[in-house]
């Protein structure tokens, strides 16, 4: 198979338009004569099935949540970038596309960003209709703050709960086209298998999370917008229902996997407490613009920080990269608080963690300032560590937080199985090896209202389908698979508890395949990972049946999921013999320690393409041009 | 320090439930309360009994799944705080803790402490929108929104819709959840045109689930674990008033020519 990427041709500004116009449209009446399943209902899934609930088509959305208004995006806290250039700082879209792709390390898709800073623009506009309450300044603007990795502000925040904002406009959005009865919602559904009929997608198979319930769902086409699979570490600051089992059974069905070992691990988590830790807790990245990182400059020093006096403190961002100091990208500022703690010169029980520090800010602008900003952080890290930050320093250090990996998808955000579209963090197209803060926001936001329903638009319009339904032998083979899944995971009632395989898988993602990778490591990785799948199906305990609410057998399956995915983002990370963004690969790097890209051998997506159980998977390469933007070795100095 | 509970357990939306004992021995002070459960489970499964069921998923207090009555307060005993977020050095060594679900009539139970708060959704869908189709915006500062509406508004709006103010209600009333809404879109210019509709007919939804009414007793305020003020259910009043004073047939919408 080949990687058909279909960029528009034209130049950069242009492709969007190009596109747009060459695609067949669907006749205004002809639309409710197609059905469309939607995955998900965060901000990419959500957006999508109201939209396409407004253009008339039939939706049928499922979410494995009691309501569509829980999915994680509510969680993102900082906020979403565009191109608005309200701050007469210096911003257009063509800046946004550059500090997106050199931020991605060179290893985004150029027409993709740009297309996706083109619409950043009419994003705000939409959500300020919708009633997103954006923070605003005392003459009634929209107010906007700057973030890592850009020198501009061009951040739109909703105080420290951007995510949930956004994310209830597209909620209400999607609850008005129920209403209209456009779109019919199901909940507590989680998907477990994908329909494929003629070598196009058209279906899924869902389980009843009430009652057991295995349910067949076919229409015309098929949307993910299932989000990313961080989870697979057991400790991410992805909500524990996260998972990646949707696009893992979809890999399974033909659907090529790209770039999974692309992590991002944020620099600024609540540190771990103990090991009955079961998440980790995001400290938003603004904090980073009015919060200082710190460590002492002396191994081991055992005082409190407000003992360690200023010149026996070391500000090692601002020190070594002094032109973007504390607001250097995320895979940036990870690795050097990794660094620091392993010198030896952590801070806090276990020594890894480091200060973010924001007693210079309060005294220059005030606390109640810094409380109008932050507020609701600092009392969120009040709440989990028992200390106020407006008083001590908060301690933090990275955590896994988004993968930028994820189906494989063309320009149009479809998979290599014709009919499926992966949207949002579930798709792997625009943050390459790396994403900015506020750009994920952007981009789930600018896949669902306004590119998918576009370009499903033109598949729908395109293609002839043969009539199907719950009975055509590609469904009942599908059901059968999941049926036999489910009874052979109940039936083995071995002696470990599905948690405590996840934990050790995360142990070795982390240790192997998190910040720092090396060839040995991921080697033994794979190894005990295939150790550990085998043990699984011999001996985990999932007790009751399927026939009742059952959350054990929920993450089971989940987590049967995510060790065969760690193998393949561990096979992947192998593969890739350099290191860029937050794929950090210690055999690759300069003098100073910075990520070393092997433009020449790696400058391209890999996605990967299953042969089967216990075969290797196919290694596909879509090569990446950059016409617009020069590959150079990315300087925050 | 070693905690007892006593979880309400019931199988499934028909079945009698009733309140089993657990005991807890080796809790930390750093662990979050749900963590607490997780560690509950995980010897439950060992021993071969089944998990307590609670629903969670972001475990930082902003996506609204969890919630459980604990000693009769919901969220439990820190002001402002999901139970998710409620971290164990609250508690003393040897005390001893009821764990119940949320108690509604319209949140029927699924399961030990699982309800259906599918109410909430049927609320919304009634009317808490904006009706605005995707492309339809103009410019983001088109209308200029004076930082004190976009302040309130934000208030109202940081709801999670988790439930708690139904479970604390003798009511079992919605006001407080359906107010937020109402609040946060009639304080923006934006959400004007429909604002009057809105309230009516989320008013309406909140009494056809057969939640209770509004006595002002403020419980729900009480216990909001976003602190929303109940100063929304004056204003979803104020709001229900005027629309249904000034209600009027629908004026005849243009036909094509």
């Amino acid at each position: 198979m080949k990687l058909e990427s279909r960029i528009p041709s034209g130049p950069i500004e242009k492709k969007w338009d190009n596109c747009r116009f060459d695609m067949k449209l669907v006749n205004p009446a002809n639309k409710r004569k197609y059905s469309v399943i939607v995955v998900g209902t965060g901000l990419a899934g959500g957006a999508a099935a109201a939209t396409l609930g407004e253009l008339g088509y039939n939706v049928l959305c499922f979410s494995h949540h009691d309501s569509p208004r829980r999915a994680h995006s509510i969680a993102a806290q900082g906020g979403i970038n565009a191109a608005k250039n309200y701050c007469n700082d210096g911003d257009s879209i063509y800046r946004l596309f550059y500090d997106t792709v050199k931020g991605g390390d060179f290893r985004a898709r150029e027409a993709n960003v740009y297309r996706l800073a083109q619409i950043s623009v009419g994003i705000i506009d939409q959500c300020v209709a919708q009633g997103v309450p954006f923070a605003r300044e005392y003459g009634g603007t929209l107010s906007n703050r700057s973030f890592g990795g850009a020198q501009v502000s061009r951040t739109f925040y909703a105080r420290g709960q951007t995510g949930q904002q956004l994310l209830l406009g597209a909620y209400q959005a999607l609850e008005r086209q129920i209403d209209a009865g456009s779109v019919k919602m199901f909940t507590r559904r989680e998907m477990l298998d994908l329909i494929v009929i003629d070598g196009v997608a058209r279906g899924i198979v869902t389980r009843d999370m009430g009652t057991g319930k295995l349910e067949v769902t076919i229409a015309d086409a098929v949307v993910l917008g299932t989000g990313g699979y961080g989870n697979v570490f057991y400790l991410s600051t992805n909500a524990k229902n996260s998972n990646a089992t949707a696009i893992w059974r979809a890999y399974k069905r033909g659907a090529a996997f790209g770039n999974p070992c692309f992590t991002q691990i944020h620099p600024t988590c609540i540190p771990v407490s103990g090991d009955y830790q079961s998440k980790l807790t995001l400290m938003s990245e603004s904090l980073r613009n009015d919060g200082r990182i710190w460590v002492p400059l002396k191994k081991g020093d055992a005082r409190a920080a407000d003992q360690i006096p200023e010149a026996e403190r070391d500000y090692f961002l601002e020190r070594r990269y002094p032109s973007f100091g504390n607001l250097v990208p995320r895979d940036v500022a990870s690795r050097n608080a990794k660094m620091v703690c392993d010198e030896g010169r952590g801070v806090g029980p276990g020594g890894y963690g480091v200060y973010l520090d924001f007693a210079d800010s309060i005294r220059r602008l005030g606390a109640s300032t810094i409380r109008e900003r932050y507020g609701n952080l600092f009392e969120m890290y009040d709440r989990i560590t028992g200390e106020d930050p407006y008083s001590v320093p908060m301690r933090i250090y990275p955590a896994v937080h988004y993968t930028m990996g994820g189906l494989w998808v063309d320009y149009r955000l479809q998979s290599t199985i014709p009919g499926l579209f992966v949207i949002g963090e579930a798709n792997f197209s625009d943050h390459g090896a790396n994403r900015l803060g506020a750009s994920a926001l952007m981009q789930g936001l600018a896949d669902g209202y306004f590119v998918l329903p576009y370009t499903i638009g033109d598949y729908l319009a395109n293609t002839k389908l043969a009539k199907a339904d719950e009975s055509h032998v590609a469904a009942r083979e599908a059901l059968g698979n999941v049926e036999n899944l489910t009874k052979k995971m109940l039936g083995i009632r071995g002696k470990r508890t599905v948690d405590s395989f996840h934990k050790e898988l995360g142990k070795y993602m982390w240790e192997y395949c998190g910040m720092a990778r090396t060839d040995k490591g991921l080697q033994f990785a794979m190894g005990k990972i295939a150790e550990l799948r085998e043990e699984y199906w011999k001996n985990v305990n999932i007790l009751g049946s399927n026939e009742e609410i059952n959350q054990s057998l929920e993450r089971a399956g989940r987590v049967a999921d995510f060790i065969e995915l760690g193998e393949l983002m561990c096979r992947d990370a192998l593969e890739r013999r350099e290191s860029c963004g937050g794929h950090f690969r210690e055999e690759w790097q300069t003098p100073e320690g910075e990520a070393q890209r092997d433009d020449e051998n790696f400058s391209h997506a890999a996605a990967w393409l299953y042969q089967g159980d216990g075969k290797t998977p196919e290694r596909l390469v879509e090569p990446l041009e950059f016409e617009y933007v020069h590959p150079s070795q990315r300087s925050y100095k | 320090m070693k905690i007892t509970l006593h979880v309400w357990r019931q199988k499934d939306r028909n079945a009698q439930g009733k309140l089993v004992r657990y005991e807890c021995p080796n809790v930390s002070e750093h662990m979050s309360f749900l963590e607490m459960l997780d560690v509950l489970n995980e010897d439950l499964t060992t021993k071969g009994e089944d998990p307590v069921a609670f629903e969670h998923d972001c475990r930082e207090g902003i996506c609204g799944s969890c919630g459980i009555v604990i000693n009769g307060v919901a969220h439990g005993p820190m002001p402002g705080t999901t139970v998710c977020q409620l971290h164990m050095r609250h508690f003393k060594d040897g005390d001893e803790l009821y764990l119940e679900p949320w108690r509604a009539k319209a949140f029927p139970v699924m399961k030990d402490l699982i309800v259906d708060r599918g109410a909430f959704d049927r609320i919304i869908a009634a009317g808490g929108y904006i009706s605005v189709p995707a492309g339809s915006a103009p410019d983001g500062n088109a209308i200029p929104v004076p930082k004190e509406d976009s302040d309130r508004a934000m208030d109202a709006a940081q709801c999670i819709g988790c439930g708690a103010c139904v479970a604390a209600c003798p009511n079992a009333s919605a006001s407080l959840f359906t107010s937020a809404k109402i609040s946060h879109l009639g304080l923006l210019p934006q959400g004007q045109p429909e604002r009057y509709e809105r309230a009516l007919n989320m008013v309406q939804q909140m009494t056809i689930e057969e939640f209770g009414a509004c006595g002002n007793i403020g419980e729900c305020e009480a216990v909001c674990p976003k602190r929303i003020s109940i100063e929304n259910i004056a204003r979803m009043h104020r709001d229900y008033m005027n629309g249904a004073f000034s209600a009027r047939p629908n004026a005849e919408a243009g036909s094509a020519g």
